[in-house]
């Protein structure tokens, strides 16, 4: 059975739920978001990933109606949002300090929007059961906040913030006060309710792995500015800028020289060298100086040189990092350049083909590496 | 051992100058007076042995207690001065909350300063300041003549010597023991609890009443208590700004024990005075320990 892939920022007919136009937020002189563009559809799971300072909470702060911008427009479902006050808005936040109420119980937490809404009692109780049972808290529904687990104590920020049924979410690093474990189980739990509960969510987050696996777009963003909005598959396998490769994952920088071949790109990285291949549709114009990037685990690494690979270097071993399900060599090629290969050990550790100072080949196919701009 | 020397410090502190001076208030208390120095009897005669013991504790009554309730004058002030004090509490508490939570408000590099401000006046004398207020409250006093000369009034007020001028005075001294407490509960306060209140639908002055209010709760109560307790035995507030018709237990006290003479039933006032102050001191005590308990986690 075929599936529709969900992807409504293809579809030309399909209309934004948030628009961001040309907004510019300033500080005093400092330039928190630069004349920026965007849109966000229904439904989905949009993570804001860059660096601290990079302007992502502030533009989730100017979704949640916590700043306004100097200069723009954002709209949500049509409506220009200038002026209207968080409390006028249908969109919760839930806050990287989780801002529980210390003096009300988690119960009470999760019905305070409700009863602001002067909802009668019973519904705001269903609407309450409902929610603690979503996030498995109705054994701690009675407790106060400081006398539950930091896990708990997200899942009820959660809860709070999803029990109004907002149009959009804004979840402001949600898991960054977790450990790592706790984090990767969360990420899933997030997802999964997302899914049931059919909302919005945009997520801030300097962390690459988790936005890669909860989003379904995510943009990378640096002062200021978006670099690139793709979905977490083409932001690794097709950066648009060495930014966002090395912010991304892990990647090897070649510098050099590109020279248009048949189907993409002759790179000279050094004199006297051969030149390596990538396959490539993108046009670099009148510009030759470029940057190769490739990920460590598309890098090949043998004694002998390969026959059939078409970019081969040779290289040293310098260093290992032995990461248990994978090993990262680093490899020092003529010139001195240091290029990092990984793989992963399917064999026991006593039996590695390979050891410190060994000479040995890194090699890569036509297409696994990327020519950027440089 | 160690520890025991260490718990035991306090207690003997406590001992030495509570319930030593305690005790001896209480026994003067169950005397009667004499015109002697000291003036009341029986005294402790240890020279004449067990006998002169014996004779000593047959002579103390509870006569003077008796008393107070028999001249209505007692009760009366006792009533006065817990009213005036809760009266007064409230008042600067109404005062002093707007104070704190602006002071909480304020730029991070004013704060020291403000502090400075409001911990300032305890540099000078209580007494002298006191005083400073009857020139300002008389009525040729500096309010008076600046009213007057605003045109606001054409006669003077009469404020001075009346009960509103120790209600001013009590507010004005015991300002500080409100602001303080309730300033480090709002201080703490995390701002983001306000935006969240907002995101879920509170306008500011309901997140103000939800949020602000209920997490300086015990802030307000610790300063209510540190003001109610003073005012209801104070002594120089009422007589230097008080009138006759002032009527608080502290001033009866200083005049039986000054004006009277009469130590044995100025005793009884003061050991009933610190009956009904336990009252408060004990839920005082209370609302710290709750606090503790909270903040422990």
């Amino acid at each position: 059975m075929a599936q529709t892939v969900f992807a409504p920022w293809l579809d030309a007919d399909e209309k934004p739920l948030i628009e961001f136009k040309n907004v510019t937020k300033r500080f005093g002189d400092f330039v928190a978001i630069d004349n920026l563009t965007q849109n966000i559809y229904a439904k989905e799971f949009f993570a804001l990933l860059g660096p601290s300072g990079c302007g992502k909470t502030t533009m989730m702060r100017m979704l949640g109606g916590f700043e306004t911008p100097t200069e723009g427009q954002i709209l949500i479902a049509g409506q220009d949002m200038a002026g209207v006050p968080p409390n006028k808005r249908a969109v919760n936040m839930m806050f990287q300090s989780y801002a529980l109420f210390p003096h009300l119980s988690v119960a009470e937490n999760i019905a305070f929007g409700l009863k602001r809404e002067g909802k009668p009692k019973p519904e705001i109780d269903a609407r309450v059961e409902e929610m603690l049972r979503l996030t498995r808290l109705t054994k701690f529904a009675k407790r106060k906040p400081h006398q539950i687990s930091g896990g708990q104590r997200q899942r009820v920020a959660l809860a709070r913030s999803l029990a109004k049924a907002p149009k959009l979410l804004l979840l402001d690093e949600p898991l960054g006060a977790l450990d790592k474990k706790l984090r990767q189980d969360t990420q899933f739990e997030l997802m999964d309710i997302q899914e049931k509960t059919g909302t919005t969510f945009v997520i801030v987050t300097h962390d690459q792995e988790e936005a890669m696996t909860v989003a379904s777009r995510v943009a990378v963003m640096d002062e200021g500015q978006i670099i690139q909005v793709a979905t977490p598959a083409d932001i690794y396998e097709r950066p648009n800028s060495v930014y966002v490769a090395d912010f991304i994952g892990d990647v090897n920088i070649l510098n050099g020289h590109a020279t248009r071949a048949s189907d993409g790109y002759d790179i000279t990285y050094a004199e006297g060298k051969a030149p390596l291949h990538a396959k490539t549709t993108n046009d670099l114009g009148e510009n030759s100086k470029c940057a190769l990037a490739i990920r460590p685990e598309k890098v090949s690494i043998t004694a002998q040189k390969p026959a059939k690979m078409t970019n081969t270097i040779k290289g040293k071993i310098i260093d290992i990092a032995y990461l248990g399900n994978l090993s990262t060599y680093h490899v020092e090629i003529e010139g001195g350049h240091m290029i990092k290969a990984q793989t992963a050990n399917t064999t026991r550790l006593e039996r590695r083909s390979f050891t410190w100072e060994d000479s040995v080949w890194l090699s890569w196919t036509d297409t696994a590496a990327i020519v950027l701009e440089g | 051992m160690r520890r025991f020397t260490l718990i035991s410090v306090p207690y003997v502190w406590l001992a030495v100058l509570f319930l030593v001076p305690f005790v001896i208030v209480f026994k003067i208390s169950l005397s009667d007076t004499a015109l002697a120095i000291p003036p009341y009897t029986p005294t402790l005669d240890v020279s004449s042995g067990w006998s002169g013991i014996r004779a000593f504790f047959a002579n103390l009554d509870f006569e003077n207690f008796i008393f107070l309730t028999t001249d209505d004058l007692y009760w009366k002030a006792y009533l006065s001065s817990l009213q005036i004090a809760a009266l007064s509490t409230l008042l600067t508490l109404l005062v002093g909350y707007p104070i704190a939570y602006a002071m909480a408000q304020a730029p991070d590099e004013w704060r020291p300063t403000l502090m400075m401000l409001v911990i300032l006046p305890f540099w000078t004398s209580f007494l002298i300041r006191v005083y400073a207020w009857m020139g300002i409250l008389s009525n040729e006093g500096f309010l008076n003549q600046f009213l007057l000369w605003t045109g606001i009034i054409s006669e003077p007020l009469t404020i001075l010597n009346t009960n509103t001028a120790v209600y001013i005075g009590i507010v004005y001294t015991y300002l500080p023991f409100m602001i303080l407490p309730i300033y480090a509960a709002l201080e703490k306060l995390d701002s983001s609890l306000l935006e969240a209140a907002e995101d879920l639908g509170c306008s500011r002055l309901t997140a103000f009443w939800l949020v602000t209010i209920p997490l300086s709760k015990q802030g307000i109560i610790a300063g209510c208590f540190l003001v109610f307790i003073p005012a209801l035995g104070e002594f120089v507030i009422p007589s230097l700004l008080g009138g006759s018709q002032t009527l608080m237990i502290g001033k009866v006290l200083f005049e039986e024990f000054f004006s009277n003479r009469d130590w044995p039933v100025a005793s009884a006032v003061a050991v009933i005075l610190l009956l009904i102050l336990i009252i408060p001191i004990v839920l005082f005590q209370r609302n710290e320990q709750k606090q503790r308990e909270a903040e422990g986690q």
